[in-house]
């Protein structure tokens, strides 16, 4: 066991948890965040997709203590109050069939406009193509990303 | 055909209660000796409107949400009828009760068996309210309208809000069901039809618990259930001390389990404080197991290549098929193939169940059918099904895969032995290598052209799987299946191939495989024959020998819509190519049009056209979003194979089962076509159209003719 503290959402979290446990486990069962979803456990399909230090990463796979002293965000952190343009987006176009994965593919688009605010198909399939979802929901997938980029621009940039 | 909404001698009754705190309920109770079956001793009326006295609206939707849209859907259709505002009504899930009769989600049966009810109970409670302010107001009901929650007497200004009538409506006696205005047609909807978002997603977009893998419960552990590779196999021997001495783990046991492929199997609980520790555990885990087959795929094609020279089984002759073809002026020959493929749900199967002292089970699943499971668990428990209460959570992808329930007898079965709170989760492993398969099937076509350029003769061997001379789940084919009653002479055989793999329903089951090599024979005849193919399947469609297969008239408008809308007839460009293909199940009509470009063997599906009739649409996000999930999961579909071998599941996870990803999908283009018909499924309809529409596309884009798949056995890539 290891005694670990992790920042979760702006939180301090301190866990006492098998020293290899993943981060993805270690939010499901020991602090009861059931956001962030497994789907493979080897980092094939994205539905455990969070931010570390804003950057999409693969949580089944990444040790949560290797993590200690980063900024972790979940989906539950990720804009709680759902003014984020991504939050919006996904809901408009009413991208989810059953909603498994979407937590990871928001998590996923919005690092996309942070680093390209106008993202035309190819760069969204590019950055979007390690997110699986199995119903089929990439059509809307590419047309959410641009409303919000769309809704971003119109806020100004700065959500 | 279509199955009637209707069923002869039924006969519905409203039902309205005033409840203790107020609340107005309004269900709707059957009377009919299918009905009286189906909720068995606890007949009673449903519920599926509650006005609170604050004016709250809830609507309950009975039936699973697999992302299929019911949950949405169904509500809209009663909000439509009692006139309330969209935005403040709440919809709540109900858990199993037999008072709703039917509440799976399958065969794509939702929407039309729900249409009735929820109109009646939404138009009913409106009826009664506006009669409850008429007797008030001592004015004619004709002068009363409901509008957004409120009851208008437009003449002298007077207006209620509904929560202002609920004593009053509850003390009227109920409507006759004949009395009440029922919207049919979508030019009388005004919420119906619209693009409405899924009520489901604040908190699908903020990450809060929803589905069955985010139930927690006090004191819950965490669960993994180890089965044979060789499906059924027994435990010989397992060092369960050793494992349950792990750190976290907290039980370690044999389960004998039973013979059935689609229940309670034979293995190994392993139940720990947190899932990781009981994966770690598991690694420490030996069990000597008791293969007892070793059906491999090389067999199951070494085996079918015998049978291609027998004769089969005649499932239905008409006219002499032998005789057409000698004088055939053409004779076209193809032989098609398709592999076993897995649901792949990207929840991988889970549940969570509390076995009460008292006896009592409570479960917290994803299932697309709970009373099944519920039957399942008492039979295979010895318990009473009365005594089992099951909470339907929202299903992380369904395809059927939820309709077996071998994941929630599992649980109930580790819940009785640990006695606390404990929730079964499967890792992705044992998901793609323990499903209920799709069956591989090959097809062997002989058709027949006429000097008229028309189809005079269909023989068709059908090899597929089965055990003790039946076929297997998913893996029969209707003998009345086009292009039985569209060509004069008309075979169909069928050979057996013994298996001991567990198979299952499979999103549109069985339409999904066969409708490719169809529709890809069909490609092969309109070429042997010169013809266009979109004129040569209208003509297909334009004439039937004896009872028609399919409505021809509603496939065929299916059919021009795709092909009005995709251009057909243009030249798309070198390296380019159209291809389409009709189909109908279900209830619903779908017909493609692909375009695909090609570079080399590398392909890719730029544009889908979809002509649909399933009714008037219900919610135009939903029936969209089915239409552009389905053409995904048919490309997806199309790349993979599932293969055995030693009796055992090759693949294991997404590096060997890749599903396609965003890079890859289509642009969707999707007409609806909303005649005189009641309103039809859309969850399973798409997809088998899909997959021809792309090969035929690919054929015309490369002139490579997919006959196996996945597409990589043709040099196809994605």
């Amino acid at each position: 066991m290891a005694s670990i503290t992790l920042r979760i959402n702006g939180k301090e979290l301190a866990l006492d948890i098998p020293s290899d446990t993943p981060l993805l486990w270690a939010l499901r069962d020991h602090l009861d965040m059931v956001g962030t979803k497994y789907g493979c456990g080897v980092g094939l399909c994205g539905s455990c997709t969070v931010l570390i230090d804003g950057e999409p990463a693969r949580s089944c796979t990444l040790p949560a203590s290797a993590v200690e002293g980063m900024e972790v965000t979940t989906i539950e952190g990720f804009h709680p109050e759902g003014g984020h343009p991504v939050q919006r987006a996904w809901n408009d176009e009413d991208v989810a069939q059953c909603g498994y994965c979407q937590g990871g593919q928001i998590l996923s688009a919005a690092a996309l406009l942070e680093k390209n605010p106008d993202p035309d198909d190819a760069a969204i399939d590019q950055a979007m193509a390690g997110n699986i979802c199995r119903c089929g929901t990439y059509p809307r997938i590419r047309k959410a990303v641009k409303l919000a980029a769309q809704y971003k621009s119109e806020q100004g940039g700065d959500a | 055909m279509n199955r009637p909404i209707h069923d002869p001698g039924r006969r519905a009754f409203l039902k309205v209660t005033l409840a203790a705190s107020g609340a107005l309920l309004v269900g709707v109770q059957w009377a009919g000796a299918e009905d009286r079956a189906a909720a068995g001793s606890t007949w009673k009326p449903n519920l599926y409107v509650r006005i609170a006295p604050d004016g709250q609206v809830t609507i309950v939707s009975k039936n699973p949400e697999a992302g299929q849209g019911v949950k949405t859907a169904f509500p809209m259709v009663v909000a439509e009828h009692l006139e309330v505002d969209w935005k403040s009504v709440q919809v709540e899930q109900a858990p199993l009760d037999d008072r709703y009769g039917r509440q799976a989600i399958g065969g794509s049966r939702g929407t039309p068996d729900g249409w009735d009810d929820l109109r009646i109970a939404g138009a009913g409670a409106l009826l009664m309210l506006r009669q409850a302010a008429a007797r008030r107001w001592s004015v004619p009901l004709d002068q009363v309208s409901g509008r957004d929650g409120v009851v208008y007497h437009e003449e002298t200004a007077r207006s209620h809000p509904y929560q202002d009538l609920l004593a009053d409506a509850a003390q009227l006696g109920v409507p006759d069901v004949s009395e009440l205005k029922l919207k049919n047609r979508p030019e009388q909807f005004e919420l119906l039809g619209r693009f409405v978002p899924g009520v489901d997603n604040p908190k699908i977009i903020h990450g809060q618990a929803l589905f069955g893998c985010d139930v927690r419960k006090e004191g819950m552990l965490y669960a993994q259930y180890v089965k044979c590779p060789t499906f059924g196999g027994k435990v010989r021997k397992a060092n369960v001390e050793a494992v349950a001495r792990q750190p976290g783990v907290t039980h370690c046991f044999v389960v004998a389990g039973t013979d059935r492929l689609n229940g309670l199997m034979p293995g190994v609980a392993i139940v720990g404080d947190s899932w990781w520790a009981v994966n770690r555990a598991r690694d420490e885990l030996k069990v000597d197991w008791e293969a007892n087959h070793g059906d491999s795929s090389d067999g199951y094609a070494r085996e079918a290549a015998k049978l291609a020279g027998t004769d089969g089984e005649t499932l239905r002759q008409d006219g002499d098929v032998e005789k057409a073809l000698d004088s055939a002026e053409k004779v076209v020959e193809a032989s098609y193939y398709y592999p076993f493929v897995s649901h792949c749900n990207l929840e991988p199967q889970v549940a969570t169940a509390l076995f009460h002292e008292s006896g009592r089970l409570e479960m917290w699943a994803p299932s697309q059918n709970p009373r099944g499971a519920r039957g399942l668990i008492a039979e295979t428990l010895g318990i009473a099904e009365d005594d089992i209460h099951i909470e339907l959570e929202r299903i992380g992808g369904g395809f059927g895969r939820r309709l077996t329930h071998d994941y929630m007898v599992e649980t109930a079965w580790i819940a009785r032995a640990v006695k606390r709170p404990v929730q079964l989760q499967w890792t992705r492993e044992d998901d793609l290598q323990h499903d209920h398969y799709r069956p591989a099937a090959w097809h062997h076509f002989r058709a027949g052209i006429g000097s008229d350029g028309r189809m005079s003769a269909f023989d068709h061997h059908f090899i597929t799987f089965g055990r003790g001379g039946d076929t297997i789940s998913g893996a029969s084919l209707s003998p009345n299946h086009y292009p039985a009653g569209l060509v004069p002479n008309f075979r169909l055989r069928q050979s057996l191939i013994e298996s001991n793999v567990p198979t299952g329903p499979w999103r549109s089951p069985g339409h999904s495989a066969y409708c490719w090599a169809y529709q890809s024979f069909f490609d092969e005849v309109a070429l042997a024959a010169e013809r266009d193919q979109l004129e040569f399947r209208l003509d297909l469609l334009s004439k039937a020998y004896g009872e028609p297969p399919l409505d021809l008239e509603r496939t065929a408008g299916t059919l021009r819509k795709a092909a009005e809308a995709a251009g057909w007839g243009r030249d798309p460009g070198p390296n380019r190519g159209l291809g389409l293909a009709f189909h109908f199940d279900h209830g619903s009509f779908v017909s493609h049009v692909a375009e695909v470009s090609a570079e080399g063997n590398r392909v890719r599906i730029e544009k889908f056209w979809s002509g649909v009739d399933c009714g008037p649409v219900l919610n135009l996000s939903g029936a969209r979003n089915q239409v552009e999930g389905c053409i995904v999961d048919a490309l997806s579909t199309a790349q993979l194979e599932i293969t055995f071998a030693n009796g055992a599941v090759d693949q294991s996870n997404f590096q060997d089962y890749t599903l396609a990803t965003i890079d890859q999908s289509p642009e969707v283009e999707c007409h609806f076509i909303q005649g005189d018909h009641p309103p039809m499924g859309l969850g399973e309809p798409p997809i088998a159209p899909a997959t021809p529409a792309m090969t035929n596309a690919i054929f015309a884009a490369t002139g490579v003719r997919i006959r196996e798949q996945p597409w990589s056995k043709a040099g196809i890539l994605v």
